[in-house]
This record gives structure tokens, sequence and C-alpha cells, in this order.
């Protein structure tokens, strides 16, 4: 059974409740940072931790909160970046419905640090339900003398929000979150100057995201040393792997990093396997933004041994042959998906979400949304494929914000590894439209088959 | 002049709820920066009077001190904010991948044939409107739908759920 820091308590009835959480222990964690701690000595538990940003990015997060700029008679703050819309990935999101306490205590751990007297937690609009059980969470802890002024009696003074978004994936990057709570259209900044130099009303900020700051209070309860013995390599610690696509038990598991791919995929402490008896195809790993794998190079890598799901691991390779653990979204297809379909879906979403700040971007993703789109629905053409990879090149790298990315390796991905399934839809054009793909072909004869 | 649908320039009067809503957003932030209360003041209006009309922000931008078209020029961004009038209860399918794997499409069809009214549309009772909207953070409980203004959240929908609930919003209605 795999250690478990953030979901350990999640299933306990009233977790959510001040009272329950603290009967587990909870902001024992807080406690002993702002009585036993200096806020320097918290960051160096974060950085000896090792912990990597676990909104995508895979900063370490010790590293990225001591830039942090601290000028003389400025105040500085801590956005914890909750506007969770990555395609496949939900994890922040059922860790805020069940454990909110989780993320409060994290804040005031991380804000202590950091040396933050007001701090914001941003989340996405639409969680309108996740926005309620933040703000009764915050109250109770406020009401518990756990925020405010002098908390504790240890004279730290912490005020804590909920921002609500307006719903635009664009405002997961950390400078057009800040724009928009700021109150204009969530734009992406040019950088430099980083957050940690000019964030929110132009004063040092540090953005991280929900399950960053919630992996602070068994960092600070066990020491960044205990904390950094699970895991793998620079991999350390915990990751929430919000599974989806067409499995046999979807859900949030939280892993050890490390686990082989192969046994989060069929193992019935995770996934259990290919829903409906069907075989693997195809993997995305990390959210919808990262390069999809086929089945073989999802289980192993290029040179034949099992893929890991650790940040090295899934990248081994490279993009030639690997990809990402981004967010942590993973979505598995069946042998009955198209992945003509899916990548036209993915590419609509980002051509719908670019803010439209940069050419590339926004007139590609449109580009590409098209082509995509008369390739699904029979009217493609054999040089189409080129012409995806051509825009993809020209999009990847040339934007303000990694949003271009995000849209071109999809679509280069799926057509390094899928090109004659897209070729296909040309020369099959009827068929295609009727959704009879024929293309079963590309599940993994060695992967397991359910019964 | 703000370039929406159905534009209206019947002016508005803000309730003392909702002025004291905007009051509570602006003291969350350091002085002079009320704009930073731009976004959670119109899902307050929005949440009061069911979309956002221009005179509605034009009086969210004289309450923040700010120019209309700063309002505007969110508004007109963010994908929750409604600029012209729309049913009573707005249900928004996610369309992405991953629920797309599972079935949304289907749900979204069926949405459409069960209402009788196509995407963006209001039902000839003033009940009802759908859409289909990005990534809702749910994807391993797909199909899902959330229905405004509440926001509440439906997920593993099947098109005989989609029925039920929409049969409970009508009783609820008439009772």
């Amino acid at each position: 059974m795999a250690r478990k820091l953030l979901l350990e308590h999640i299933n306990i009835p009233g977790i959510n409740t001040l009272e329950v959480y603290r009967s587990k222990g909870g902001y024992d964690s807080m406690q002993k940072a702002l009585k036993t701690l200096t806020p320097d000595e918290v960051v160096e538990e974060v950085k000896k931790s090792g912990l990597r940003g676990r909104g995508g990015a895979g900063f370490p997060t010790g590293m990225k909160w001591s830039f942090l700029a601290k000028p003389e008679g400025v105040p500085r703050y801590l956005v914890c970046n909750a506007d969770e819309s990555e395609p496949g990935t939900f994890k922040d999101r059922y860790l805020m419905t069940h454990i909110p306490h989780l993320l409060i205590e994290g804040m005031i751990i991380a804000s202590y640090a950091l040396g933050a007297k007001t701090s914001y937690i941003y989340v996405r609009g639409e969680m309108m339900p996740q926005i309620r059980i933040l703000e009764r969470a915050i109250a109770e802890a406020r009401n518990a003398g756990l925020l405010g002024k002098d908390i504790l009696g240890t004279g730290y003074d912490l005020e804590l929000y909920v921002q609500p978004g307006g719903g635009a994936y664009i405002c997961g990057e950390e400078t057009a979150l800040i724009e928009s709570l700021e109150g204009k259209r969530g734009n992406p900044r040019i950088k430099p100057p980083f957050p940690a130099i000019a964030g929110l009303y132009g004063c040092p900020t540090v953005v991280n995201n929900v399950e960053s700051i919630a992996a602070t209070v068994p960092i600070i309860r066990d020491g960044g040393d205990e904390y950094a013995k699970i895991g793998i390599g620079r991999s350390t610690g915990t990751k929430l792997i919000s599974a989806g696509g067409n499995l046999k038990k979807p859900g949030v598991y939280e892993i050890e990093l490390g686990v082989p791919v192969e046994e989060f995929i069929y193992s019935d402490e995770y996934c259990g396997g290919i829903a409906n008896g069907k075989r693997l195809k195809a993997v995305v790993a990390g959210g919808s933004s990262v390069p999809i794998l086929p089945a073989n190079l999802i289980l192993k890598t290029a040179a034949g041994d099992a893929r890991v799901m650790s940040y090295e691991g899934l990248s081994e390779g490279g993009f030639a042959t690997g990809t990402m653990m981004g967010s942590g979204g993973f979505i598995a297809f069946d042998e009955d998906q198209c992945i003509v379909r899916n990548t036209w879906n993915f590419t609509r979403f980002y051509h719908h979400e670019s803010c439209g700040q940069c050419s590339p971007c926004r007139e590609g993703t449109g580009w590409m949304e098209k082509v995509l789109h008369r390739l699904e629905h029979g009217h493609g053409k054999l040089s189409d494929m080129d012409l995806l990879v051509d825009v993809s090149k020209k999009i990847e790298g040339n934007t303000i914000c990694p949003l271009g990315d995000a849209a071109a390796w999809p679509v280069a991905s799926a057509i390094r590894h899928f090109r004659d399934e897209f070729e296909w839809h040309v020369t099959n054009p009827s068929a295609a439209v009727a959704g009879n793909f024929g293309l079963a072909h590309y599940a993994d004869p060695l992967v397991k088959v359910e019964a | 002049m703000l370039r929406v649908e159905n534009v209206t320039h019947e002016p508005v009067e803000f309730s003392p709820a909702l002025l004291a809503q905007f009051a509570d957003f602006v003291s969350r932030y350091p002085e002079g920066k009320q704009k930073s209360a731009l976004l959670p003041a119109l899902h307050a209006v929005q949440a009061e009077f069911g979309w956002v009309s221009a005179p509605a922000m034009d009086k969210v931008a004289e309450y923040l001190k700010i120019e209309p078209i700063e309002v505007y020029e969110v508004a007109t961004f963010y994908t929750m904010y409604f600029l012209k009038p729309q049913g009573k209860y707005m249900l928004e399918v996610c369309r992405t991948g991953p629920c797309c794997l599972v079935g949304a499409e289907k749900i979204m069809d069926h949405i459409e044939q069960k209402l009788g009214v196509k995407e963006g549309e209001v039902t000839a009772d003033g009940m009802f409107s759908w859409r289909g909207v990005e990534c809702l953070a749910a994807c391993g409980f797909g199909p899902v739908l959330q229905i405004g203004p509440e926001y509440t959240f439906y997920e593993n929908l099947t098109p005989e759920s989609v029925d039920q609930l929409i049969s409970d919003l009508k009783a609820k209605e008439n009772n």
C-alpha cells in the first residue's frame, strides 16, 4: 500500500470541518512552523524536501521561494493557483472539496515563510461550490484564531481571501492569474520581471499550485529530509494523479513518485485496467498539453525499460519517445478511440482559450483547429499532416506564455506517433465520418486484456 | 458603446445586499486596489440579475471608481459572464476531451432534443438554456454538467439522469 501524505484522511467523515481535521493532527504543522521555526528555516525544509511545483512546471518550490525579493516596507504576497482547468486534471478540485483545511494550513505555513501578511487563493470561477467550501473553512479557521491578528500568540498576522476567476484557462499561467487578480483581462505578462520581483500590485509575489502548498504540511510535520526519502531521484515525495478516460477506476490517486506506469494502470490499488475489456491504445500522462504516447511507449521506454511515474521517468527519451509529468492529468484511451478526433477536440480547446495576445497562438490554434476539423470530418488532404506540423512548429516557443507550446505539443506528438491514423482519415473519409476507425492494431498486443 | 447582443439601456438599481457584497469585496485588497473586486462584483451582479447588462457594468465602474471600458473589457474576456439574458437555469456541459471519451457529445445532443432549443438559445418558458463549455475539472467522473446560478455539479451523466434533472428543476419551479 502506497504511503499517503495528502489523502491519508480523505475518507474520514467530517474531515472538511476544522474539528475533525484538528483531531487528525491538522494545524500541528502550522503551529510547529510558527512557534519553533524561523521563516528562513521553513524555506530550508522545503528546499531539503526536493518538492517540485505540482502545477505542471516542476520547478523546485523551495528555490522559487528563496528568489522572492524582500525590500523593506514593501508587502509580499502569496497567491495560490487554484485555477485548475487543464483537461485531464482534477486533483486540486478534489482536494479543495474534501479537505480544504489542508490547503489553508499550507497557505499559513507558506505565507509565514515568505513574510506575506495577505494571501489569496485564486479559484477558477466555475468552481463556485469549492469557493463556498473554502470560504466556510477560512471562517472556521479565523474564528479559531488560526488566521487574522497575532495567530496563536506568535505575533504573526495573516489575512486569507478567496478570489473567483471568470472562466479562462489562461489564468492558470501565473502572470495572467496576477493580472486577473488585479481585475483585468488575463493576458500573460512578459517575463522578466518575474513575479518574485514584481508580481501582484508590482510587489514581490509567489504563485504556487494547490498541491504544492498542501505538500508543505507533511514536509514541516516530518521534516524535509524525510520527505525527500520518498520517491525516486529528483522526483521526491508523493504526487496526486487524476486519472480519467477509459479506465475501470478513474479518480484521484496519491502515488509515491516512481511507481511503474503499468502498475498504475493495471493494478487494483490504482486504476484497475482499461474499462469494458478493451485494450490500451494511448495515454496523455500529464494533462492535455503534454505529448500523447502510444501504449507501447507509455509502458516502456524506447530502450525497453519499464517506464515509471516520475518527472524524469515520463520524460525519458525526450519528446521523440517520451512525454512529461505535467500536472498529473492522466488520460487513457482505449482501442476504439479516435486520435484525430481527440486532437481536434484538444486543439479546439486551446483555440478557444487563447488570450489572443500573441499572433502565433491566436491565429495558429485557429488554423490547426480548422485543418483537424476537416480531417476528422472527411475533407482532409494528405498534405494536411505536414501543414499541421509546420504550424505547430511556428507556434511553439514563439509566444509570451506556454499556452502556445501547450497547443502545439499535442498536435505534433499525435502526428508523430499516429500519422497513419491521420492518413487513414484522408483515404477513408466516409468511414472516418461514421466513426469507424478500424485501427485497433494500435493497441499494444503485449498489453494485458481484461476478461 | 459596448457591442453586445440585445443591448438594454434600462437603468438598474443595485440592492443594499449587493452593495454590501461589493463593500466586502473591496475590503479584501490594499487601499487604491479596489479594481481587484471587479471579477467578484460581476459574479454578484450576474447572480442577482441573471446576466450582466451594459447599464449594470456602468454602475459597477462607478462604484469601483474605474472607467466603464475597464469593466467591458473584462466582461467580454471571461466566459462566465452573460452579456444577454439566459434561461433561469443554464446547463453547462463539459465538451472537452476526457468527457467526450465517455459520452459528453451524446449528452449535449440529448439536452438539445429534450429542451428543444439549440446551444445558446432560451426555452419558450424562459427556464432553460444550455451550452458546451471547456474543461470543468472533473475528468474522471464524466460526462459532467453544472447548473447556474448556483453552479451545482452533476457527474457520470446518462440521458436518463439528465431527464430526471430537468424534471426536478421543472417541479421545483411549479411548487
